[in-house]
């Protein structure tokens, strides 16, 4: 079966915007800005099973960048792990869908994940587990770049080179924003706006050991290659490094840092799904 | 000299490097991994004899914390390893959201806890670990007396299906369990019988506890002496019970007063049987570097301190 990736990203992101705008609060920008590489993991890139969310050799994804779950469970829910109505239950009591991935409660999540910096270290036990127990599969983090602030991110770049990890691929979601990020000075520091301090993550992994390419991380052309070279490496980690926009999707959500988290008005729903090419009532 | 104090003696981080060896030999699901402290903490013995087993993660216990949850999600029981002070606090974050949150079976190996460091003074002294671990959900603390007992909780914490923070020390200690001494989660050990004082005690303190105990038997005092290998869950009936026969409690541990089996003892008992207590352990503040006695004595964690509280109670209470 193939699918539209480019009709699972729309219903990813529409997904969304009405999972959010119904629990009242949310994380939007992060989300809206995974929403095409979410759809190529789930719809085209990895071998998984939704009926069976715990076979063990199935690949594994790790949603390091946590605040991003809605984004993840749009995916998860349009894949079959659970019915897409499940998903107006986002953020309320009892729900399985919690504001952060919790692999407790949630069929399809492989890692709970919500305190930054912490993924690619979970992500590198498993891809260390797999070839200890003789499994092919292969792991998944996806990293943001809010994150790449905390140290524990650089250990774990680290040391996935020395374990000669080819079963580990961390992509990046370089939206360049993060929740209220770095302000320019007049006295002219940096001058880099709210973008991350992060400069060139591609060749900091580069000189960490890691294959790194750099892509569209809207364009499938683009996304569904760098998998792939990820999934065929084998004595080296790969990062893929995808250049995103924060919002995507939605023009005035698009390269704003304030629609991070933020609630949705009726006025911005109707907005919102309209530029979705969703018929709204 | 106390009878505790002319037994043989060993330290528990010998009797861990072995067990860890046996475990090994026995479950394929065990691994250790190493915060670049393998010589110190006797890891090494696995790193010599199973290297296929052993891990070498650096000095980066947040990663290793992170690495070792991956491991247990595909089946791997990850015995994680380093010094109590930094395991319980470095990577404090992640052991929460990715080994207590997630209820996975990581085993916290908490070398070199307490004051006896082994000369490396205050940054390396874990007077705090109990207290943290203690009100983290989902996680087991375990505080073995001897080498006995060391080996014999191993065992159960490694089967344990969830997080398991296991305090260790450096130095030997007396042997005060029998080779047949079977361990049980969760259950306190009457050690002495006594109708004066109970002494409810953790960890290697026991034995001072019990050394203690002898000390007051010679001036007509009796000690009952509850040990508390098992922080968490804690036996509250073994002491509601010890309370019950004594109606005066000390408790002592090489740790912090606050938070750790002082404030869980009292915790329990001001809700189910008020009691008039006495605290040992640290008095809320951090160590220094310095010769185990004089540590012990300075700090107040020696059996003349806790024979000094016993006596100090039984002044109030009688």
């Amino acid at each position: 079966m193939t699918h539209d990736l480019a009709e699972v990203a729309r219903r990813i992101r529409v997904n969304v915007i009405r999972s959010v705008h119904h629990a009242g609060a949310g994380h939007i920008g992060g989300p809206l800005s995974a929403a095409d590489l979410l759809a190529a993991l789930y719809f085209r890139v990895m071998r998984i099973d939704p009926h069976k969310p715990d076979w063990p050799d199935r690949d594994r994804f790790v949603l390091s960048k946590g605040h991003s779950a809605i984004g993840l469970y749009s995916a998860l829910a349009l894949r079959g792990y659970f019915p897409v109505e499940e998903l107006l239950s986002f953020d309320s009591a009892d729900s399985r869908l919690q504001g952060h991935p919790d692999m407790t409660v949630t069929p399809g999540v492989d890692m709970s994940t919500g305190s930054l910096g912490q993924g690619l270290s979970t992500g590198v036990g498993m891809a260390l587990g797999a070839r200890l127990a003789g499994r092919g599969f292969h792991t998944w983090v996806m990293l943001g770049d809010g994150e790449l602030h905390e140290g524990q991110v650089w250990e774990a770049a680290q040391v996935a080179p020395r374990f000669g990890l080819g079963n580990l691929t961390a992509i990046l979601d370089h939206n360049r924003l993060s929740q209220y990020g770095w302000t320019y000075s007049p006295e002219g520091y940096a001058g880099v706006g709210r973008e991350s301090p992060i400069t060139d993550p591609g060749g900091k992994f580069r000189a960490f050991g890691w294959n790194v390419v750099e892509i569209d991380g809207h364009d499938f052309d683009q996304i569904l290659p760098a998998c792939e070279l990820g999934r065929r490496s084998t004595d080296r980690p790969t990062l893929i490094v995808a250049r995103t926009i924060k919002g995507k999707g939605v023009s005035f959500m698009e390269g704003h840092y304030a629609w991070h988290s933020k609630p949705i008005t009726e006025e911005d729903l109707r907005r919102a799904l309209g530029e979705l090419g969703e018929v709204v009532s | 000299m106390s009878a505790i104090t002319q037994r043989p003696q060993a330290a528990l981080r010998e009797v861990w490097g072995e067990t860890m060896c046996e475990l090994i030999e026995q479950d394929p699901r065990v691994l250790v991994l190493d915060g670049d402290l393998a010589n110190s903490t006797k890891a090494d013995r696995v790193a010599e004899r199973h290297p296929e087993r052993f891990f070498e993660m650096g000095i980066a216990e947040q990663n290793m914390a992170g690495v070792a949850a991956g491991l247990a999600t595909v089946g791997f029981v990850p015995w994680i390893s380093s010094f109590a002070v930094f395991l319980a606090k470095r990577d404090l974050d992640q052991v929460r959201m990715v080994i207590a949150q997630t209820k996975l079976p990581v085993k916290l190996a908490a070398h070199y806890s307490g004051l006896l460091t082994g000369f490396t003074g205050k940054t390396h002294q874990s007077v705090e670990d109990l207290a943290v671990m203690r009100a983290m959900p989902n996680m087991t603390v375990i505080a073995p007396a001897d080498a006995v007992e060391c080996r014999r909780a191993m065992r159960v914490a490694n089967d344990v299906p969830g997080p398991v923070y296991f305090r260790l020390t450096r130095d030997p200690s007396p042997i005060i369990f029998e080779e047949g001494y079977r361990f049980e989660l969760g259950r306190g050990v009457v050690l002495r019988d006594g109708r004066d004082v109970a002494l409810i005690s953790t960890g290697v303190e026991t034995t001072r506890a019990l050394e203690a105990a002898d000390v007051l038997a010679s001036e007509g005092i009796g000690a009952y002496v509850l040990h508390l290998p098992t922080i968490k869950p804690l036996d509250e009936e073994a002491i509601v019970e010890a309370a019950e026969r004594t109606g005066a409690v000390v408790t002592a541990e090489e740790h912090s007063i606050l938070g750790g089996l002082g404030g869980a003892v009292a915790e329990v008992l001001s809700e189910r049987m008020p009691t008039r207590m006495r605290r040992v352990g640290i008095r809320d503040r951090f160590g220094e570097s310095a010769p185990n006695d004089a540590l012990l004595e300075k700090y107040g964690l020696d059996a003349a301190h806790v024979a000094r509280a016993a006596r100090e109670l039984l002044e109030v209470t009688r």
